[in-house]
């Protein structure tokens, strides 16, 4: 087995009263795909989230390439490693698709311009749409906004990539673009820890599905097993649910 | 580049309200500047007595021709204080001054008012609020008459020599006033402007290994600047309007000009309608200049 790039010992989170996160242990090696399925309310975002530290925790330990996430700069370390994608792509409306993959380069990996702009052009072309270097994030479709936004978060070359509902904001006929960007980069081994109920992607590149419920991990397997002969009645039931369709 | 420009077009097409297209707006700036430039030249050359007197008086424009070549520090400083016998020249002096350091003093408030941390937003509130909860002429009354008496037994108290024989500057004390009570509006404007990007860029800027100035100085600001512009433009023309209330503590601005001429000449029509033209002028070439700034920063969103 692979070493385990990041470990959550023991998280816990509460939102005032509500206790979101209830005790989270889980490993995941390098090159791993990780899909976390649950419904909502279970607290799947929220662990991702804490993996980069965008929400704090109240509880519990987090180390990502071994660094514990306990203060600023280390916090600031593992998010140059870590990449993230939004639902809400995020894009920095301001700057052209090419500025919003050069801004982060620049100001803190200290590339110079022409690396940065060398690095993003490259990565454009990589998710398929290098034409649109110039376009501001307003003029692209949704499929693009996200792809472009999967492409900012690789141009920082991080070691591991969150992806929180990369297509639940997207058009249906959308969706397969984003997912074939995803599915690329899964089989060039990146470390991916992915919050999706895309059932089609899971089962082609995730290593480990994650079934969250009330903000504990309720099971956890391989694709095959999780979706196709889930131990536990609560996996059962939302599954039941989710592929009714 | 040519997408751009086609949905550009495609926008002006969509926005067609009647009245609200450039040109239009051009148009009326242009019909009313004239009007009052126009009205304000009329009334000056025709009547030399008494508009075209005024005029001298509230401007007293020799005063920007130097008396003396200055090949030495001294005339060329008298020069300078000379300026402040024009009253039009006072009124832009105090305005521009008291703006740029509102900007800055905005700045901190607006900070502060964002701050997690409970003292330093518990301090910039309390100054917002305290600023906001009393009229501008009471603050400037407070900072020319109360404050340097204050200071005073301040240096006399800890043997300060320079605070114990302090003798108020009308103008320093004007300034302090005026941008003590703008900042604090000017922090609830950029405060508001800040919270009203949306909170995933932030946090888009952040995952990306952004330290919180940086995000600010890259992603938030960039784009808080244009919902900030605009109400900072009406601030710009509100205390160019509001500095005539300086008048009344010392300042020579052209109210004050205004008010010694007509009691000494007994003209208060002449007088105030000229004044009120001459700060017309002012106030409209300042809403010009603001709105050609915020074409210039516009962004598709």
């Amino acid at each position: 087995m692979q070493e385990s790039i990041i470990q959550i010992e023991d998280v816990h989170k509460y939102f005032k009263k509500v206790h979101a996160l209830r005790g989270i242990n889980l490993n995941i090696r390098k090159g791993e795909v990780v899909v976390i399925v649950g419904p909502s309310g279970s607290g799947k975002s929220t662990l991702l989230r804490c993996i980069n530290r965008l929400e704090e925790y109240d509880q519990g330990r987090i180390v990502v390439d071994g660094i514990p996430l306990d203060n600023a700069e280390n916090i600031n370390a593992v998010r140059r490693e870590v990449g993230m994608v939004f639902q809400s792509f995020n894009l920095f409306p301001h700057l052209t698709a090419i500025d919003n993959l050069m801004l982060a380069q620049k100001v803190v990996r200290k590339r110079s311009s022409e690396e940065a702009r060398a690095i993003a052009e490259a990565l454009l072309k990589k998710v398929g749409i290098p034409e649109k270097a110039e376009s501001y994030p307003i003029q692209l479709s949704g499929g693009q906004q996200q792809r472009v936004a999967i492409a900012r978060a690789l141009a920082m070359s991080p070691k591991i990539m969150l992806f929180d509902e990369p297509t639940s904001a997207l058009d249906p006929e959308m969706i397969k673009e984003v997912l074939d960007v995803m599915l690329d980069l899964a089989k060039e081994g990146m470390t991916m820890v992915v919050v999706s109920h895309e059932m089609g992607f899971s089962r082609a590149a995730a290593n480990r599905i994650i079934f969250m419920d009330e903000g504990m991990i309720v099971e956890e397997g391989p694709p095959e097993k999780v979706f196709g002969n889930p131990d536990q009645d609560r996996t059962k039931l939302f599954l039941s649910k989710v592929l009714q369709h | 580049m040519e997408a751009q420009s086609k949905s550009k077009t495609d926008q002006k097409q969509l926005t067609g309200v009647p009245g609200t297209e450039p040109g239009a707006r051009l148009d009326a700036w242009w019909w009313l500047v004239a009007l009052v430039v126009g009205l304000t030249v009329l009334l000056v050359t025709a009547w030399p007595d008494p508009f075209g007197r005024i005029f001298k008086f509230v401007g007293d424009f020799k005063v920007f021709i130097p008396k003396h070549p200055f090949f030495n520090w001294t005339n060329f400083s008298s020069w300078i204080n000379g300026f402040f016998e024009s009253g039009i020249f006072v009124t832009v002096f105090i305005t521009l001054g008291s703006f740029v350091l509102v900007i800055f003093a905005g700045i901190i408030g607006g900070m502060g008012r964002l701050s997690n941390n409970k003292a330093i937003y518990g301090v910039s509130t309390l100054y917002v609020e305290i600023v906001r909860g009393i009229p501008l002429l009471v603050q400037l009354m407070w900072w020319y008459f109360a404050f340097p008496v204050i200071f005073q037994s301040f240096g006399r108290w800890i043997h300060w020599s320079y605070a114990a024989n302090y003798l108020a500057n009308a103008y320093l004390m004007a300034i302090i006033g005026l941008v003590f009570c703008y900042g604090a509006y000017m922090s609830e404007i950029y405060r508001a402007g800040i919270q009203s990007i949306p909170k995933g860029q932030m946090e888009a800027a952040r995952s990306q290994g952004m330290t919180y100035f940086q995000a600010m100085r890259y992603v938030i600001l960039p784009q808080a600047i244009r919902v900030i512009l605009p109400p900072v433009g009406n601030e710009f023309t509100a205390l160019l309007k509001d500095s005539s209330l300086v008048s009344v503590v010392a300042v020579a601005d052209m109210t004050r000009r205004g008010r010694e001429f007509s009691s000494a000449q007994f003209n208060p029509i002449s007088t105030w309608t000229m004044i009120a033209l001459l700060y017309l002028i002012m106030t409209l070439f300042s809403a010009r200049i603001v709105s050609f700034i915020e074409k210039k920063t516009k962004f598709e969103r």
